[in-house]
């Protein structure tokens, strides 16, 4: 009983050992998003390509999309972009949040680097950004054909990243058929 | 002087704090705001408070803390505006939920697995000493008395 009880030392440490190094593994950044599986937030916000035009969350429905917060001061932006029109490309609905940004210097940018989104949301103020509980950008969020928020990514968007994110349009796409 | 100048370190968080210069309405709602800041946790710099970050989104969610205060928001309705948006995770206090018992009363759980090793090993010593009652006496038997005369003789000879 008594060596037992010399054990228990030892025990401790294997445990804490064990979260130590489970921790090591575990990346911080990653917040869980208060808002899968919720409705995106209702908005109503200019468009930066027709700055007359308000857009509202109906312009974002219909069909399971990628919903992408950019902003030409965010370098990860750039590094993700010309992934993102690779994906335009092979016909992935992608919708553009400009958070935070100037209008000028946005439409300079998709001049430059080309356009991917279908529509992009001029988001000045940063209160949609806000509303979705945005951080940093470049965040990546799949939305469903409701308007759903089903996944959302915070990071560039690379090859890795797009599998995991195909997966859940996969997954969304086949709940709804 | 030098043994009063730490104190002045104590006050450098409150003087960070309010660096927006908001102005507020009434002195409690300017107590509200520095209590709620400092109970935020900044999404983007995880190590700190709203009050202390200096990240954009910091600064956002300050001026939404602001903005809710003078709004006539309550207290849990501000909390309530940032956990539907960033999660628990913003929470320096967590609420006490399925999630979180165990941080919050994890401690007493080790505190008493504690006391009971502790009163275990008391309890184990007691019952050793009724079980051989003469373990502690130290003195010696006739024929353990005879061989250490032996020996110290011996010692004293060579």
């Amino acid at each position: 009983m008594r060596k037992l009880l010399l054990f228990i030392p030892l025990a401790l440490f294997l445990g804490m050992g064990f979260f130590l190094w489970k921790g090591l593994y575990l990346d911080p950044r990653e917040i869980p998003s208060a808002l899968v599986d919720r409705p995106m937030p209702a908005f109503e916000l200019p468009s930066l390509t027709e700055p007359e035009r308000n857009l509202t969350v109906a312009d974002l429905t219909g069909e399971v999309a990628l919903v992408n917060v950019w902003a030409t001061w965010c370098p990860t932006c750039k590094e993700e972009h010309s992934f993102l029109n690779q994906l335009a490309q092979q016909g992935v609905t992608i919708y553009g949040i400009n958070y935070k940004d100037e209008p000028v210097k946005a439409t300079a940018w998709l001049q430059r680097y080309l356009n991917p989104y279908r529509e992009v949301i001029l988001d000045q103020e940063g209160r949609l950004g806000l509303d979705m509980g945005v951080y940093g950008a470049p965040e990546t969020y799949v939305i469903d054909a409701e308007g759903t928020i089903r996944y959302r990514h915070v990071g560039a968007v690379d090859a890795n990243v797009w599998k995991q994110l195909q997966a859940v349009i996969e997954q969304v796409e086949g709940a709804g058929a | 002087m030098q043994r009063y100048l730490f104190l002045l370190m104590l006050w450098a968080p409150l003087s960070l704090a309010a660096i927006d210069a908001y102005e507020f309405r009434t002195p409690v709602d300017e107590i509200r705001f520095q209590e709620l800041t400092a109970e935020l946790r900044c999404p983007k710099c995880q190590n700190q408070n709203i009050a202390d970050s200096d990240a954009p989104i910091a600064k956002d969610l300050r001026r939404e803390v602001y903005r809710l205060i003078n709004a006539g928001a309550a207290d849990s309705e501000i909390v309530d505006f940032m956990v539907t948006r960033y999660g628990e995770f913003v929470l320096y206090r967590p609420v006490v939920n399925s999630h979180t018992w165990f941080l919050w009363y994890g401690p007493y759980l080790v505190l008493g697995v504690g006391a009971l090793v502790i009163l275990m090993i008391v309890y184990l010593r007691k019952a050793n000493r009724r079980a051989r009652p003469d373990a502690k006496k130290t003195e010696l038997t006739a024929e353990e008395r005879a061989r250490l005369d032996a020996l110290l003789e011996k010692d004293n000879k060579g």
